[in-house]
């Protein structure tokens, strides 16, 4: 059982054999024009668009968090009315866990998992087209809802009944929406098993792979699982409203908390699902940089099948203030606590892994060390909340809100960017200004501590999450956070600024442009890479 | 070069955070608790606090350890070695038995803070949207508890410049829960529409109110004075405005509270006929309109009382031009119901629109209801000129 890592190393002189096929199938290119886009079956031309759409949700997600920060700059309603306010809170949510994030690591998989394991593409190309293009319409229905009589849906993006019963048509466009990003996941799931189970290259077997393509096996069976059991609950909803049933209407027989644990039996394996390809990227450029094999190969593929087990009993820690028997609470306080051990044995790892290395710190690396850092605060934050009494005080207050985004922005996006960095020489050919690439590391990082640090000590004294208005010992922090919030939101104008560049004008990038990247695309393949690769498999030895 | 550009905009305003700094209220820490559940979720924060530091420590000191010292430009050379059973066991156990540790002393206190046996006194508390009504079992007191700060501290969009804005502003209400020290009091904590969130930090509880169940919680609050938190959980517009305070008074105090509070409930319509009028002003449960439901009101009277009762229950939705929110929260200028036949206004008064965000008002005292459905038919656009008398209301009750 050794990492994948010692196996490459051999490859790294096969330069001709990738050299061959971008010469033999010129005609084999893309088509030109918008068709190109439209009808293409092309793993690479597909996490191109995956990241894309991601890239724009993002924006516009964080263009909606950033009039939250403005509205909670100072006490007093300045610009916003409450249940906009409460439409923006909700309408962010659902746009950076289902619009950025989740399309932005399943771009990954597209361009990876096939380049990984020595495929020539997806096991579905055409599905994989239909999987992407399904993002279009869902991602309409839902921000077109803004523009509905009543505006988009403002219950906050957990949905809880009975309030968003109450709500206007938008909640049936978001019941819409979640349907067929659904949809869209489960295919993409399906693909991601079948070509990593069915489609690796002869002598890779499955503890060779990249670590990044065990996160994502994982992720994608954790999605197949959970994302049903998504459906079942928003359709509920939707029959609730519309014809008659009472699932979650006490004077029909049915009960609002049915929908709570439904809803988090999909929330938490989801959370899950955003940062298990966050540890396959950070676990791909930690060696890289620090020129040594991933520590603890087995550990790690071990630990991350267990998080996922564990994401299944652990539902209950979003619910400790529904009024739980004393034994569930104990129970899901428990099974949460231990989440805490295999997270650490992923942390020490990648320490270990940086240990008697021989680093250096270019954008990527910047962004993965930024992630181990910040992703532990988070996991500390956890732990704290994972105590029920503890709980019971920071529950739906912006500890809350902090803990999260210590998860979900430095985890899982800090890892995405990481991971554009160090890939994007290979898929653009093109290498991205360094320079800027650290300002925009430096800039977030301090931006984002500034913005969610102090969100902490709001929620300690008391301040809950989803107000427009909030009373005056919260002002300081507030400002505080709002000022961090716009470095932050700003800063990332630099990375679409950098990459955009990248791709037009970057200059010419090496073919392995890091030094320790030891996975087949490096190993095996030029850079520009040709638009089809790995027809013929290559021998792993 | 780009640093100086940064610094030229960086330093004014960091002058400004500094000055405001001076005089700023940087709490970074859970409220001081005056229970004893509260004091052991603060004793148990603390402890495992403590228990991360330690952690944190550890494991960023090896981390920026290594970020220093095992760096290229450093002179380090790569080693390869990749795996160490022994090492990987250890911090598999080492962690599980500082959970053990940790999950020991939370058990308790959940097991402490689950039981709400043996209870002094139990209120039971009801979630509106938005505003909590507590009514004490044992005493027979019922009353809402409002939002009091006014409008205009809010309120500062389209350039208009927000009142001064009160000590404790948006944590203040009409009605507090008032409650006797070292009693153990247990809450039954429910809702009327939506899910809310009974939350008051230093008490320790943050209980949800779940339409048609009833959940409990209970505190003893060893320290006589006022504890103030919110809604915790998302329930529509106004969730940022219902806000809770709860006074806690020596026992003697209490009594004579009590005694006040009783006076002044709404006399229970129709059976008391002869009760006499109460007078709005103290605070307690106030009805705005005199409760003799054999009075017959002049328009004046009922339109006058109405405008206050629906800038009080109304005007959150519907607006204080009657223009509402459509289409959650339609326009009442110019509505059917406002300006067709009486039964149905006061029917939709009474019962809410199921699945709306209307609710039932029925708790509103008949003369409150005729106040106010009399203001709605007769204002803004609405010239229906019927004065409808609480009678009407008793009646449409039964």
């Amino acid at each position: 059982m050794s990492a994948a890592t010692h196996v490459h190393g051999d490859h790294a002189h096969d330069h001709d054999h990738g050299h061959g096929h971008s010469e033999a199938h010129d005609h084999h290119g893309p088509p030109a024009g918008f068709t190109r886009w439209l009808y293409t079956t092309n793993h690479k031309d597909i996490g191109t668009m995956y990241l894309w759409f991601a890239c724009f949700m993002f924006f516009l997600g964080g263009t909606m968090a950033l009039g939250i920060r403005a509205e909670l700059f100072k006490p007093g309603l300045q610009f916003f009315d409450p249940e906009f306010f409460n439409s923006l809170t909700t309408v962010h949510g659902l746009v950076m866990v289902f619009g950025a994030i989740m399309p932005a690591f399943v771009g990954f998989a597209n361009w990876l998992v096939p380049l990984h394991v020595g495929a020539a593409d997806m096991a579905f190309p055409r599905m994989n087209n239909w999987s992407f293009w399904l993002l279009i319409p869902a991602a309409l229905l839902l921000i077109g809802s803004f523009f509905l009589p009543g505006g988009a849906v403002a219950s906050g993006w957990t949905l809880y009944p009975p309030l968003v019963i109450q709500q206007g048509m938008a909640v049936d466009f978001t019941i819409l929406a979640i349907h067929i990003l659904g949809a869209s996941s489960i295919m993409g799931s399906i693909n991601i098993i079948t070509t990593i189970l069915n489609m690796r290259a002869p002598g890779m077997t499955m503890m060779k792979m990249p670590l990044f393509v065990w996160t994502w096996l994982i992720t994608a069976y954790l999605l197949i699982a959970v994302m049903p059991v998504l459906a079942g609950a928003v359709t509920m909803l939707l029959t609730d409203r519309h014809f008659g049933t009472s699932f979650f209407n006490a004077a029909g027989g049915g009960d609002p908390t049915m929908f709570l644990h439904i809803f988090w039996f999909f929330g938490h394996p989801e959370v899950y699902i955003m940062i298990l390809p966050a540890f396959g990227i950070i676990s791909q450029i930690l060696p890289a940089f620090a020129r040594k094999p991933l520590f603890g190969y087995a550990s790690m593929v071990y630990a991350t099948a267990s998080i996922a087990i564990l994401s299944f009993i652990v539902w209950g820690h979003h619910m400790f203030t529904v009024g739980m028997p004393a034994a569930g609470n104990l129970f899901f306080m428990y099974a949460t606590m231990l989440i805490a051990v295999p997270t650490g044995v992923k942390v020490f790892n990648w320490i270990s892994t940086m240990w008697k290395g021989e680093m250096t710190f270019e954008t990527p690396m910047l962004f993965a060390v930024g992630f181990l850092c910040l992703f532990t605060i988070g996991g500390f934050s956890g732990l704290v909340l994972a105590i029920v009494p503890v709980d019971i005080t920071l529950h739906n207050t912006y500890y809350v809100v902090a803990h999260f985004h210590y998860v979900l922005v430095s985890g899982a996006l800090f890892a995405i960017i990481g991971g554009v960095y160090f890939w994007l020489p290979k898929w653009s050919g093109k290498m991205y200004n360094e320079g800027l690439g650290k300002l925009h590391f430096w800039l977030s990082m301090i931006g984002f501590n500034v913005l969610f640090f102090p969100q902490h000590f709001l929620g300690l004294a008391g301040m809950p999450r989803r107000i427009p208005d909030y009373a005056l010992q919260f002002a300081e922090w507030n400002m505080w956070s709002s000022i961090g919030g716009f470095i932050f939101g700003f800063s990332q104008l630099i990375f679409l600024y950098n990459v955009i560049s990248t791709i037009r004008s970057g200059k010419p990038a090496e073919q392995k442009q890091w030094e320790g990247a030891d996975s087949l695309e490096w190993t095996h393949l030029p850079t520009p890479m040709p638009y089809h690769t790995f027809e013929t498999a290559p021998i792993i030895k | 070069m780009f640093l100086k550009h940064l610094r030229a905009l960086v330093a004014p305003i960091a002058t400004l955070l500094v000055s405001t700094m001076v005089r700023a209220d940087y709490h970074v820490d859970i409220l001081p608790p005056v229970t004893p559940v509260s004091r052991d979720i603060y004793a148990l924060h603390f402890g495992i606090l403590w228990v991360c530091v330690a952690i944190f420590i550890v494991v960023f000191g090896a981390m920026f350890w290594s970020v220093f010292k095992h760096r290229r430009s450093q002179g380090a050379k790569a080693s390869q070695f990749h795996e160490n059973t022994t090492v990987e066991v250890i911090w598999t156990v080492i962690p599980f038995v500082i959970l053990i540790g940790m999950a020991y002393p939370a058990t308790r206190t959940v097991l402490e803070m689950k039981d709400a046996s043996n209870a002094d006194m139990s209120v039971k508390v009801t979630g509106y949207q938005w505003k909590w009504e507590y009514d004490y079992q044992q005493d027979g007191v019922k009353f809402l508890s409002n939002l009091a700060t006014p409008r205009d501290q809010i309120d500062e969009r389209d350039g208009k410049v927000g009142a001064p804005k009160n000590e404790h502003y948006l944590l203040e209400v009409d009605n507090p829960l008032v409650v006797p020290v070292g009693k153990k009091v247990r809450l039954l904590i429910t809702s009327n529409d939506v899910i809310h969130g009974w939350y008051v930090p230093q008490l320790g509880i943050n209980q949800y109110g779940i339409p048609g169940f009833v959940k409990d919680a209970w505190f003893t609050i060893e320290k006589a004075g006022t504890y103030r938190g919110q809604c915790s959980q998302i329930c529509g517009k106004e969730h940022a405005f219902m806000p809770i305070v709860v006074v806690a008074k020596e026992q003697g105090e209490y009594d004579a509270w009590v005694k006040e509070a009783k006076a002044k409930m709404p006399a229970p319509a129709p059976a008391a006929a002869e009760a006499p009028a109460q007078v709005a002003a103290a605070p307690g449960p106030a009805p705005a309109v005199a409760a003799d439901p054999n009075k017959k009101w002049t328009m004046d009277e009922l339109k006058a009382a109405g405008e206050k009762l629906y800038a009080a229950n109304c005007s959150a939705c519907h607006q204080p031009t009657g223009k509402g929110m459509p289409p959650a929260f339609p326009a009442l200028d110019g509505s059917k119901i406002a300006t067709g036949p009486k039964a149905g206004h006061i029917g939709i008064v009474l019962k809410g629109k199921s699945g709306t965000a209307m609710a039932s008002f029925a708790r509103l005292s008949d003369a409150d209801i005729a106040a106010i459905i009399t203001f709605e038919r007769n204002s803004w656009g609405n010239k229906t000129g019927e004065a409808i008398q609480p009678a009407e209301i008793a009646a449409a009750r039964k």
